[in-house]
């Protein structure tokens, strides 16, 4: 189970009211990519990965969901004084007409999220492999978005999540190492 | 609704969140580095120092951590603003 | 592998160019090769940040600090509004 705190893992501060940035910030809520990708691939990895790296999956998937919700603050910020005119300039028309302000899960293109995004393999070292790559690709979004972005208190908690993403590829290439060398069983020659 | 906040709710909630951000960054080294002494007793250090901040912080701004004791008898303060995103 | 020698996290190259492409050159395209690549499994006891500092950069560790800004931007106009 989980419980909740009241807070965001790192203040989010928007500077501008600019809700073409928020369209551009759906690509990490709802996209292939994106935190809520993150968070229900490793949840779903831990049951059968090896026992060693159960916590570190767990762990990382926890904290993906608070990177979530420091999204959803983002795209919230921007977009809920937004008039529909200003919501059609920013290129959210499409999502006006059926959500109005209301968050949804699609990517920033207005593709709405499926599970095919995220994989299972069962295979340890496929898995640790895929949230690695998915780690970097994360890492190169958030890169992509700040290049958009003028905004230098949202880049500020930007470049928060672009780093959380590379502590977390480190751990998942230590994971593999475990993975890989596990002195607990005998080697088979 | 008049939704501001003293700029004191800011600077101890960030102390609190730099606190937090410690304890989470050494559960992810434990989690490939188990064995690290030295990284445990910073971890049970700042879990410590994290718990003694919320309850501070709790007593002067209302419930942070659900399961946390309501304040008033009558009032369920817990669904109250603020909310993270609110703030 | 762990390197102690300074490198630089952001490197270029030059896209191929034909006499038929549309766009003017944009010079130079640029991707990062953050710390971690190149660390290995992190070693015990590593320099950290303050509390405070280490939620500003989002790692605890020195080590892993990647502070990432537009590379397009440098020197020249923003390429976007």
């Amino acid at each position: 189970m989980w419980t909740y705190e009241k807070k965001l893992q790192y203040p989010v501060k928007v500077s501008t009211c600019n809700p073409t940035l928020a369209k551009y910030l759906m690509e990490q809520y709802g996209g292939a990519d994106g935190e809520l990708a993150a968070a229900l691939r490793y949840m779903n990895q831990r049951y059968t990965i090896p026992e060693k790296v159960i916590g570190l999956l767990n762990d990382i998937a926890t904290e993906e969901f608070s990177h979530l919700e420091m999204i959803a603050t983002m795209i919230y910020k921007l977009t809920k004084d937004a008039t529909p005119d200003q919501l059609r300039e920013a290129g959210l028309a499409e999502h006006y007409v059926s959500h109005d302000s209301a968050l949804f899960y699609s990517n920033a293109a207005g593709v709405p999220f499926t599970a095919s995004y995220i994989q299972a393999k069962g295979d340890p070292i496929a898995d640790l492999y895929e949230d690695i790559a998915a780690e970097e690709k994360a890492r190169a979004t958030y890169q992509w978005i700040i290049d958009m972005s003028d905004d230098p208190d949202l880049n500020d908690s930007l470049r928060f999540l672009r780093e959380r993403e590379i502590v977390h590829s480190q751990r998942f290439r230590e994971a593999v190492e475990i993975v890989k060398d596990d002195r607990s069983q005998q080697k088979i020659f | 609704m008049d939704n501001t906040l003293p700029k004191e709710y800011y600077t101890k909630l960030e102390e609190i969140q730099a606190a937090d951000f410690v304890v989470l960054e050494l559960t992810l080294y434990l989690d490939t580095h188990p064995t690290d002494a030295q990284a445990i007793a910073q971890f049970n250090q700042f879990t410590r120092h994290s718990m003694q901040l919320k309850k501070a912080f709790e007593t002067q701004f209302g419930p942070l951590q659900q399961g946390s004791i309501n304040p008033s008898k009558t009032n369920w303060a817990w669904s109250e603003f603020p909310w993270p995103w609110q703030v | 592998m762990n390197s102690q020698q300074p490198f630089q996290s952001v490197r270029t190259y030059i896209p191929p160019r034909s006499p038929f492409d549309p766009c003017p050159p944009i010079g130079r395209k640029f991707y990062s090769t953050p710390p971690h690549l190149f660390l290995g499994v992190q070693p015990p006891d590593l320099p950290q940040f303050s509390p405070a500092e280490a939620l500003r950069k989002g790692t605890l560790w020195k080590v892993f600090a990647d502070y990432y800004e537009n590379p397009y931007r440098k020197g020249g106009k923003p390429r976007h509004g």
